[in-house]
C-alpha cells in the first residue's frame, strides 16, 4: 500500500539526510525520526524517513526463516 | 565555409538564440545550414543544397523507416536528442536486417532556443552517424513560436540495404514455439536514466543511457545465427511490450526467466525506489533476438564476443499459446503474468 | 539491496513453503486476508501463489489507498484544478490516471490546462508553493497512516516558512477502522469465513502493532505483522497457520526490523498536531466508515483547502457494473465481476481496483491472467 524501502545514511546536514541505495543516492527528510547516524538504514517513503531498521531484529528474523523447516521456532 | 557576400554578419553559434526568421525560408534559414548543419553533416549528396538528394544504393532490396525524436531532458547522461535521433532510426534499420547507408533528418526548433545547445546537438548527431557510418543527406528546420515547442524536435528518416543473406527480413511474425529468446544487455538503462534525469525527481544515480547504433551487433549475431527469426530493440515499452508485440505478431506465447534477466544494480534500485518495473523503461542501444533453439548457443557466443553484447543472455523461450500471453518464471520460483505497458511508466507511491 | 536482498532469497522461500506445507491441516481450508496493496502486489509480483498449497487462498483486502477513494474526492481535485486558473495542484503520480465522473482524470484536467504536477515527496509542493507566491498550491493529499506524517512534515514546514499559499486536500484514511468495516458488512460473511490477516506493515511502522489488538480481540482473528518481501509474507502466512492450528487470535509482529513497540511516536504526535478525526469518510466499495480518515485540526485550518475553496464531497455512484465494492471487502474474486477484463481493463479502468497496480483486479489482471481456472468465490465454500 505505500511503497517504502530500506536505505543507507550517508550523511546528515539538519533535517536533510543523503541516503545511498545500490548506488542510488537522494535527499531523505529526516523530520519525523529522532537519533539517526550516518551508517544505519531508515526505511524511505515519498521523501521521509519512516524509522530505522533495527539491526540484529533483522538477523533474528533471518535466522527465524533459515531455521522455519525445523518446526515450531516461535 | 559561409558565403561572406551573401551573410554579412556569421550567426552567434555561442551566444545566439533561434528566431522564428530562421524557419521561414529565407536567407537566414540558408545561412543556418550554410554556418551550422552543412559544417557538421558534410557529404556530396547533402553539400550541393538542393531540397532533395539523389542517391544510388546497390547490393539488395531497400529499407525505409522513421521516427520522430522528443526527449526531457534534452542532454542526459550517456548522450542527449541528437545521437537518440541517430541511433532510433539506425536502430530500426538494423532490426530489418539492414546495413544503414543514409538518413535525413526534419528539426523543430522553438523560437529561444540557444544556438549552442543547437551546436551541441548538431554535432553530437554528426559524430553518431559518423560513428554508425552513415551519411545525412537531406534534412529541413521549421522553427515555432515560443512556448509552442519543447526546445528541439528530431525526425530521422532512414535508408539501408538488406544484404543477399537475409533471403527473408527478420519479423516479429516467424517467432515459433520452441525458438529462443535472447537479449544483447542490460534492461532499463535509457529509461532509468531519463526518469532520475528529470529535475522534479532528486535522484543522483551512476547509470547512463545506453544509447548506441547496433547493425554491428546484428551482422555479427547473423553471421553465427543465419536462421535468426526475430529481432527487435525495446525502445519505449521496455523488454515487456516488445516481447509481448513479437508473442501477437507470431500467435506465440513465451515463458521468460527472470533471474536470468540482465539488470544492473543500481537500475533495479533506482526502480525500487520509483515504484516502476525495469522491464517497462526504454532501451537504446539493447536488442531482443528470436532464434531457433539449433543457434541459440551460437548466438549467444556471438553476442557476448561484440562489445555492444558483453552482458548478452538467453532470458527464455517462445511457446505455444493461443493466449499470446507472457509468463515469467519470478525469482521466487513462482509464476506470473508480463503484461503490454498500460499508459506512462509514472513514478507511484504505493 | 540491503534488507531487501535478503528476503527474497529463494533458498529461505522454499524452506519457509516446506514448513507451511508440513504444518497445514489438509482437512480444512485456511482463508487469510492481506490487508495491504503493497502485499498483494508482492504476492502477485513473485507469483507466491505457486509456492503456497491449494487450500491456502489469500484475499486481496482493501489497502489501497488510491483504490478507496471514492470518486467524489477525484471531482473535488478536478474541479478546484480546473476552475482556479491560480491553483497548481500537486499529487502523487499514482492518482494521474484514476477515472473520476464521466470518465474524466487529474491527467485528463491537465491536457485541458489545469496546471497539475506530479510529485514525488510533499516537501516538493511546498517548494512549489515557496517558488510561487502568486499562486495557491494545493496538495491532493493520499494515503494511510504511512503517508499521512510527510503530509503533516510538510503542512509544519509550510507554516515554519509562513507560507500563506500552501493547502492541502485531505483524504488520508485510518486502517483499524477499515479492518472493523470488513469484519461488520451488511451479511457479515466475509468477516466470517476469514481465519485471520496479514497486518499492514509500513503503517504500523508509524502505530505500532498495538491499534490491531483491539479488533483481534473482538473478532477472534489473528493478525501478524509483515514486510513486504516474498519471504515476509511466507513467514506471516506460517505464523497465522500456526494461530489457527493452536486456536490462538493474537496480533503478532513479523516485520520487527522496522515496526517498533508504540511506532513512531514523534510522527504520531506531529500527526495529532496538525489533523483531527473525521465524522465519517466515504470509502470507495465499503462506504461511509464512522472515524475513519482525517481532516486538518481547527489550528491549521489555514492550511485546509477544503476550507480555502468552499468546496464540498459529493458523492457518486460507482459504475453499476462494476464489482468493486464486493470485491474490496473480499467478497468476490476479480474474475467473478462481469466486466473484468471485458470492458474494464487497466488501460480502461471502470472500477477503481483496477487502476493502482496494488488493486486487486489489476493485479490479478496483470500478474494473474494467465491461470486458466476459474477461481471459486473466496467467501463461498
Amino acid at each position: 500500500m505505500c511503497l517504502a524501502i530500506p536505505a543507507e545514511v550517508l550523511s546528515i546536514d539538519g533535517e536533510l539526510a543523503t541516503v545511498d541505495l545500490d548506488g542510488v543516492q537522494m535527499p531523505v527528510s529526516l523530520a519525523l525520526v529522532d537519533g539517526v547516524s550516518p551508517g544505519d538504514f531508515v526505511v524511505v517513503h515519498v521523501g521521509y524517513a519512516l524509522t530505522v531498521i533495527q539491526p540484529e531484529e533483522a538477523e533474528a528474523q533471518l535466522a527465524l526463516m533459515r531455521g522455519a523447516a525445523m518446526g515450531d521456532a516461535t | 565555409m559561409s558565403d561572406r557576400r551573401l551573410f554579412t554578419r556569421r550567426i552567434d553559434l555561442r551566444k545566439g538564440h533561434v528566431e522564428l526568421v530562421h524557419g521561414a525560408g529565407g536567407k537566414a534559414s540558408a545561412q543556418l545550414f550554410e554556418e551550422l548543419f552543412r559544417p557538421a553533416f558534410s557529404n556530396p549528396a547533402l553539400d550541393r543544397g538542393d531540397d532533395s538528394a539523389c542517391l544510388t544504393m546497390e547490393g539488395g532490396r531497400i529499407v525505409v523507416a522513421t521516427d520522430g525524436h522528443v526527449v526531457s531532458p534534452l542532454f542526459f547522461p550517456g548522450g542527449d536528442i541528437g545521437s537518440l535521433a541517430v541511433h532510433g532510426t539506425v536502430n530500426d534499420l538494423a532490426m530489418g536486417g539492414a546495413t544503414p547507408r543514409h538518413l535525413t533528418a526534419g528539426f523543430i526548433l522553438e523560437e529561444g532556443f540557444p544556438f549552442s545547445d543547437l551546436k551541441r546537438i548538431v554535432d553530437s548527431m554528426a559524430a553518431a552517424a559518423a560513428e554508425a557510418g552513415v551519411t545525412i543527406v537531406a534534412g529541413d528546420t521549421k522553427v515555432v513560436e515560443r512556448g509552442k515547442g519543447d526546445g528541439i524536435f528530431i525526425t530521422t528518416t532512414g535508408l539501408g540495404i538488406l544484404p543477399a543473406d537475409w533471403p527473408e527480413p527478420p519479423g516479429a511474425h516467424r517467432a515459433r514455439p520452441g525458438d529462443v529468446i535472447l537479449v544483447s544487455g542490460t534492461l532499463g538503462d535509457h529509461g532509468t536514466t531519463i526518469l532520475a534525469a528529470r529535475d522534479d525527481l532528486p535522484l543522483m544515480a551512476p547509470i547512463e543511457s545506453d544509447t548506441a547504433p547496433l547493425h554491428g551487433l546484428v551482422s555479427a549475431l547473423h553471421a553465427a545465427a543465419p536462421g535468426v527469426r526475430t529481432l527487435r530493440d525495446p525502445t519505449r515499452g521496455g523488454f515487456a511490450t516488445a516481447i509481448n508485440e513479437i508473442c501477437r505478431a507470431s500467435g506465440t506465447g513465451a515463458l521468460v526467466r527472470e533471474p536470468a534477466l540482465p539488470i544492473r544494480r543500481p537500475v533495479e534500485a533506482a526502480c525500487e525506489i520509483l515504484g516502476v518495473d525495469p522491464l517497462y523503461l526504454a532501451n537504446e542501444g539493447k536488442l531482443i533476438a528470436i532464434v531457433p533453439p539449433a543457434e541459440a548457443d551460437a548466438a549467444l557466443a556471438a553476442l557476448k564476443s561484440h562489445p555492444l553484447g558483453a552482458d548478452a543472455a538467453i532470458v527464455g523461450e517462445i511457446v505455444a499459446d493461443e493466449d499470446c500471453f507472457v509468463q515469467v518464471e519470478t525469482v521466487m520460483g513462482g509464476r506470473r503474468m508480463l503484461d503490454w505497458l498500460v499508459g506512462d511508466p509514472l513514478p507511484r507511491i504505493c | 539491496m540491503k534488507y531487501v536482498d535478503e528476503f527474497r532469497d529463494p533458498a529461505a522461500a522454499r524452506n519457509l513453503a516446506a514448513s507451511i506445507r508440513a504444518e497445514i491441516h489438509p482437512d480444512r481450508d485456511y482463508r487469510f486476508m492481506e490487508f495491504c496493496g503493497g502485499h498483494t502486489h508482492a504476492l502477485c509480483r513473485f507469483g507466491l501463489e505457486d509456492l503456497l498449497p491449494g487450500n491456502i487462498r489469500m484475499i486481496h483486502g482493501p489497502g489501497c489507498p488510491v483504490c478507496v477513494l471514492p470518486t467524489g474526492r477525484l471531482d473535488m481535485a478536478i474541479s478546484l484544478a480546473l476552475s482556479h486558473p491560480d491553483v497548481i495542484l500537486c499529487t502523487y503520480g499514482d492518482l494521474m490516471r484514476v477515472p473520476a465522473s464521466k470518465g474524466d482524470t487529474l491527467r485528463g484536467a491537465k491536457a485541458r490546462g489545469a496546471d497539475i504536477r506530479m510529485i514525488y515527496s510533499p516537501a516538493q509542493a511546498v517548494d512549489i508553493a515557496a517558488a510561487n507566491p502568486d499562486r495557491q498550491v494545493v496538495f491532493m493529499a493520499i494515503g494511510f497512516e504511512t503517508t499521512t506524517p510527510p503530509t503533516a512534515a510538510s503542512i509544519l514546514a509550510a507554516e515554519a516558512k509562513r507560507l500563506t499559499n500552501f493547502t492541502v486536500l485531505c483524504n488520508h484514511v485510518l486502517t483499524p477502522a477499515a479492518i472493523d468495516a470488513i469484519m461488520t458488512t451488511a451479511d457479515g460473511a466475509t468477516g466470517a469465513q476469514l481465519d485471520g490477516f496479514i497486518g499492514p506493515g509500513n503503517v504500523s511502522t508509524i502505530i505500532g502493532a498495538e491499534p490491531y489488538e483491539a479488533a483481534s480481540e473482538t473478532w477472534h482473528k489473528p493478525i501478524v505483522i509483515s514486510g513486504f518481501e516474498p519471504n515476509d509474507l511466507l513467514q506471516a502466512i506460517l505464523m497465522l497457520v500456526r494461530q489457527v492450528n493452536r486456536g490462538e487470535t493474537v496480533v503478532e509482529n513479523a516485520f520487527a526490523r522496522a515496526v517498533r513497540p508504540g511506532g513512531n511516536t514523534k510522527a504520531q504526535d506531529m500527526c495529532g498536531r496538525v489533523f483531527t478525526i473525521r465524522n465519517s469518510f466515504e470509502w470507495r466499495g465499503l462506504g461511509e466508515i464512522p472515524g475513519s480518515a482525517l481532516r486538518l485540526a481547527p489550528a491549521y485550518a489555514a492550511f485546509d483547502a477544503e476550507a480555502r475553496f468552499g468546496i464540498d464531497y459529493v458523492s457518486t455512484p460507482d459504475h453499476k457494473a462494476c464489482e468493486c465494492a464486493a470485491i474490496l471487502r473480499g467478497e468476490k474474486a476479480p474474475r467473478e465481476c462481469k466486466v473484468f477484463a471485458t470492458a474494464c481493463t487497466p488501460e480502461h479502468p471502470l472500477g477503481s481496483c483496477m487502476v493502482s497496480p496494488e488493486g486487486a483486479c489489476a493485479a490479478h489482471y496483470l500478474y494473474g491472467r494467465f491461470r486458466k481456472a476459474p477461481e471459486p468465490s473466496p467467501a463461498a465454500t
